[in-house]
């Protein structure tokens, strides 16, 4: 596999070792919130960002946060330690290293920030740093296009995301998440609640895979295997559910969010769980396993009662321990044998016994066996989908179908590859994974066995806190129990294990059968090349069409819009009074005016270059006597070195340039006329509507007060250039730096001529 | 080009033309002037020197190249802007210093030397160097 490496005698270094400690020290550090978060306190960190729009820096752990922050960097400080033997002595594992530590970060980002735009930065993060770990294998073809797969379709929602979060601020008149979720049910009431739903569950939907937006997914497996196992477990792919998860205060309650919730986690969990049965590949089919866990979750958060969000949480908790340690096994098969086909994998069980013990564990917990956390996840999500409030009876059944496949699955990921026989050759000869790569596996394993014997240590520091989040109380979270007595979650666990054994028993010619259907059913994938390659054809046409390289057509383009953009604005919204002033000008204003108009007009008639350019200077020196006319001789000096450098630029550009008119070319001057005389009109009215209102003149009269006293400059321009707003002037003259550079690099494409004495 | 009554008057011209660029700097702050007008005189000091007597020979009276002047310019204009850090004052505030000023009449200011100045003096760098780097490659160019 291109992802494996052999081992390398060398290691990674510090490289290796330095993401660790970090991802460890956040851990702990999480850990320390345990107590506090338990006994009902949130924590608040704040720094300003943007405090005029209210957008801050803002975090705030709480039970929600808190749980994923410590799923975050607990399986964080796995998978580094994982992926430094993983890849060891791969040459590129610094910027592998730091790819999967900005990415942990920016989730980090995303699970504690409390301000909407806050949070939407990191949600941008999270795509950019998962882009560069899914394509990390950049020489594969498929490699890049699952990327640029993922980027685009997490991408597209997360704009529509941003136009929900703001609408959202909006509506509650403030960005701080705390305090939306504070308003409770408020924003039900708001015009503008449906647009909001849409907007954020699209990002959360594409972001979280749901039908029909899954198909990035399993794409994305184009990751090393170490990359996988974090996004599908804790991070990337839980961003979209942890939206809706911090959002549900707000905008759950209403039969809009509970029926498209609903509808749309069952329908990923029943599809991806078929989906999962038919790989015959050991990550593909955990891939389909996770947007089968999204699904449900997807599904729970649709509901408002006790036991729904009870199973959410638990559910959400088991389902991170499992999968990541089910990644996890895989990579070390597939790192010990070089495959990861079912097909051919078998009796690993004595050659790698540390990895099927954990395997094995992980595998109990997926399935739901007692006694480990799955089981009590699974209870937990009968008892939710019993209490459904509408069609109980298919929601359950979802939920039971989704299990049992779920069961089959873990025996053909965690059965098959190690106490079955083997059907084929394996690529290499099979070894025990070393310790730093049994780590996770086994300490995620172990987890889910011991939060399933003694499930009251998961109860009061996170279950409860982070209920409480949801329902207002913490008391309104469910005991997590073993043995709930006999009811009716007990004898559908029991169904479930008959189905499930009874589906393992057949995977096979199911698997079959379902390649068969899915090879028959389309997907958006299937048109993801045709829908890509239609984009660049429009995008080159309308390049072809905007940028023709004719200068003429570019100012034609510059000024139809300038006039469109005016005329419209006017036509929409009216023009209002207009000036009237001019009528009472001096003789000299006047004389300006028909020097600038003749020199107008002979620019316009002359078939001479000496000529037009002597006459745009009259035009230019005409402007600068207006200047003077109305005492602002700084500008007017300006504006009579700028003429005088431009018509030098000219004169110099002019040796080069063809004749004014060709003769072959048809005459465009009757078109050029009516746009001038347009353009001209519209900006004439503008001019006079802006003279008509009244001008706010506090800002002239402070500098005029304070050039003296505070500046010590009587030229009111220069002091406000050099001084009261010298940042804007320093912004200035960095632009034209960057423009002299980029007109020289422009000038130098080709090589000089030499001078020209 | 060249032509002898050209670079004749251009000889002083030139000169001229840049005394003339440092003093409307200098007097900037109290008339009309400034570091932008100043920047722009003394460019055409330059652009008329390389006219009469061509662009390589222009550059060689510059010495440094002008793109080399436009960036020292931003950075003095830069260094001006934090020094107020030193004093505590927020960015881009002017610091100032009287010499010889006499305390007791409030309108003496002696001599004044203030980062304002500097300033001025970056934005006349800027504007200098920089139209010179578009001249002499448009000169060179065609």
């Amino acid at each position: 596999m291109a992802d494996t490496s052999e081992h390398g005698a060398r290691g990674n270094g510090p490289v290796g070792w330095i993401p660790v400690a970090i991802a460890a020290v956040l851990f702990v550090w999480f850990l320390s919130f345990v107590g506090p978060i338990s006994r009902g306190d949130t924590l608040d960190l704040t720094i300003s960002w943007v405090p005029s729009l209210g957008i801050g820096l803002d975090f705030r752990v709480d039970g929600l946060g808190l749980t994923f922050g410590l799923l975050i960097s607990g399986i964080g400080a796995l998978v580094l330690l994982y992926s430094n033997t993983y890849l060891a002595g791969h040459p590129q594992y610094a910027r592998f290293a730091l790819y999967l530590t900005s990415f942990m970060l920016a989730m980090l980002g995303l699970v504690l920030a409390d301000n909407l735009i806050g949070l939407f930065v990191f949600w941008e993060l999270t795509t950019i740093t998962s882009y560069l770990l899914i394509g990390f294998n950049h020489e594969s073809e498929k490699g890049r296009r699952s990327a640029l797969q993922a980027m685009l379709v997490t991408g597209a929602g997360a704009l529509a995301l941003l136009a929900g979060l703001i609408l959202l601020g909006q509506a509650a008149g403030t960005y701080s998440i705390s305090e939306i979720v504070a308003q409770g049910e408020v924003i039900h009431e708001h015009p503008l609640y449906i647009p909001i739903l849409v907007l954020v569950l699209l990002g959360a939907f594409t972001k979280s895979a749901q039908v029909p937006f899954h198909f990035w997914l399993p794409n994305a497996m184009a990751a090393p295997t170490p990359v996988s196992a974090f996004l599908h477990s804790a991070t990337m792919v839980k961003a979209g559910v942890y939206l809706m998860a911090r959002l549900h205060p707000s905008l759950a309650g209403t039969d809009v969010w509970l029926w498209t919730l609903t509808t749309a986690g069952a329908i990923t969990a029943v599809f991806a769980s078929f989906m999962a049965l038919r790989q015959t590949d050991l990550k593909q089919a955990l891939a389909y396993t996770t947007l089968m866990a999204l699904g449900t979750l997807t599904l729970f958060l649709g509901q408002d009662f006790d036991y729904a969000i009870t199973a959410f949480v638990t559910f959400l908790i088991v389902h991170s321990l499992y999968k990541a340690a089910l990644f996890l096994v895989v990579g070390c098969v597939d790192h010990a044998t070089g495959t990861r086909e079912a097909d051919v994998l078998g009796g690993l069980g004595r050659v790698m016994p540390v990895t099927a013990i954990a395997a094995a564990v992980a595998a109990f917990s997926m399935a739901g066996f007692p006694p480990f956390l799955g089981f009590i996840g699974k209870e937990l999500k009968y008892a939710g989908a019993l209490g459904v409030a509408s069609e109980p009876t298919v929601v359950a059944g979802a939920v039971l179908l989704a299990n049992a496949l779920m069961l089959a699955v873990a025996g053909v990921v965690a059965l098959g590859p190690f106490w079955l026989k083997p059907k084929g050759p394996f690529p290499r000869t099979p070894h025990e994974a070393p310790w730093q790569m049994l780590a996770g596996p086994v300490i995620l394993a172990a987890l889910g066995a011991l939060f399933g014997i003694n499930p009251g240590l998961l109860q009061a520091s996170l279950v409860n806190p982070t209920v409480g989040g949801f329902l207002g109380d913490p008391n309104e979270a469910k005991q997590l129990q073993l043995w709930a007595g006999v009811n009716l979650p007990l004898f559908m666990s029991i169904a479930t294990f008959a189905v499930g054994l009874v589906f393992y028993a057949f995977h096979k010619p199911m698997r079959a059968m379902l390649a068969r259907i899915d090879a028959a059913t389309p997907s958006l994938d299937d048109w993801w090349d045709d829908i890509l390659a239609g984009l660049r054809a429009l995008a080159a046409w309308q390049t072809r069409l905007l940028q023709s390289g004719v200068l003429r057509q570019y100012m034609a383009v510059t000024f139809a819009t300038i006039f469109a953009a005016l005329a419209g604005t006017m036509l929409a919204r009216g023009l209002g009074p207009l000036s009237t002033a001019f009528y009472g000008a001096a003789w000299t204003d006047w004389a300006i005016c028909l020097l600038i108009l003749a020199g107008t007009a002979i620019v316009v008639v002359t078939n001479s270059r000496i000529a037009a350019v002597a006459s745009l200077g009259v035009v230019g020196i005409g402007v600068a006597l207006v200047f003077i006319a109305y005492s602002a001789p700084d500008v007017a000096i300006t504006q009579l070195l700028v003429e005088t450098l431009v018509v030098v630029l000219v004169g110099v550009a002019m040796l080069r340039l063809p004749y004014l008119d060709p003769l072959d070319q048809p005459d465009h001057r009757p078109p050029d006329a009516v746009l001038a005389v347009a353009v001209g009109l519209v900006t004439t009215l503008v001019a006079l509507a802006v003279l008509a209102t009244p001008m706010d003149l506090r800002l002239t009269a402070y500098f005029e007060a304070a050039s003296w006293p505070e500046a010590f400059g009587r030229n009111i321009v220069n002091v406000i250039l050099v001084d009261f707003r010298a940042l804007d002037t320093f912004g200035e003259i960095a632009v034209v730096v960057v423009a002299g550079l980029a007109s020289y690099a422009l000038l130098r494409t080709t090589a000089p001529k030499g001078d020209k004495q | 080009m060249k032509s002898v009554i050209l670079q004749a008057g251009t000889r002083y011209l030139v000169g001229l033309l840049l005394l003339f660029s440092v003093y409307m700097l200098w007097r900037g702050h109290n008339e009309p002037g400034g570091g932008f007008i100043g920047g722009l005189i003394g460019s055409t000091g330059f652009v008329l020197y390389a006219i009469a007597f061509g662009t390589e020979a222009a550059r060689n009276a510059l010495r440094a190249t002008p793109q080399t002047i436009a960036m020292f310019g931003l950075g003095l204009a830069l260094v001006a802007g934090l020094f107020s850090a030193v004093f505590g004052d927020a960015l881009f505030t002017g610091q100032w210093l009287f010499l010889g000023a006499d305390p007791a009449d409030k309108d003496d200011k002696g001599l004044p030397l203030s980062t304002v100045l500097v300033f001025d003096i970056g934005v006349y760098l800027v504007v200098f160097g920089s139209i010179l780097t578009l001249v002499f490659a448009m000169e060179e160019e065609i």
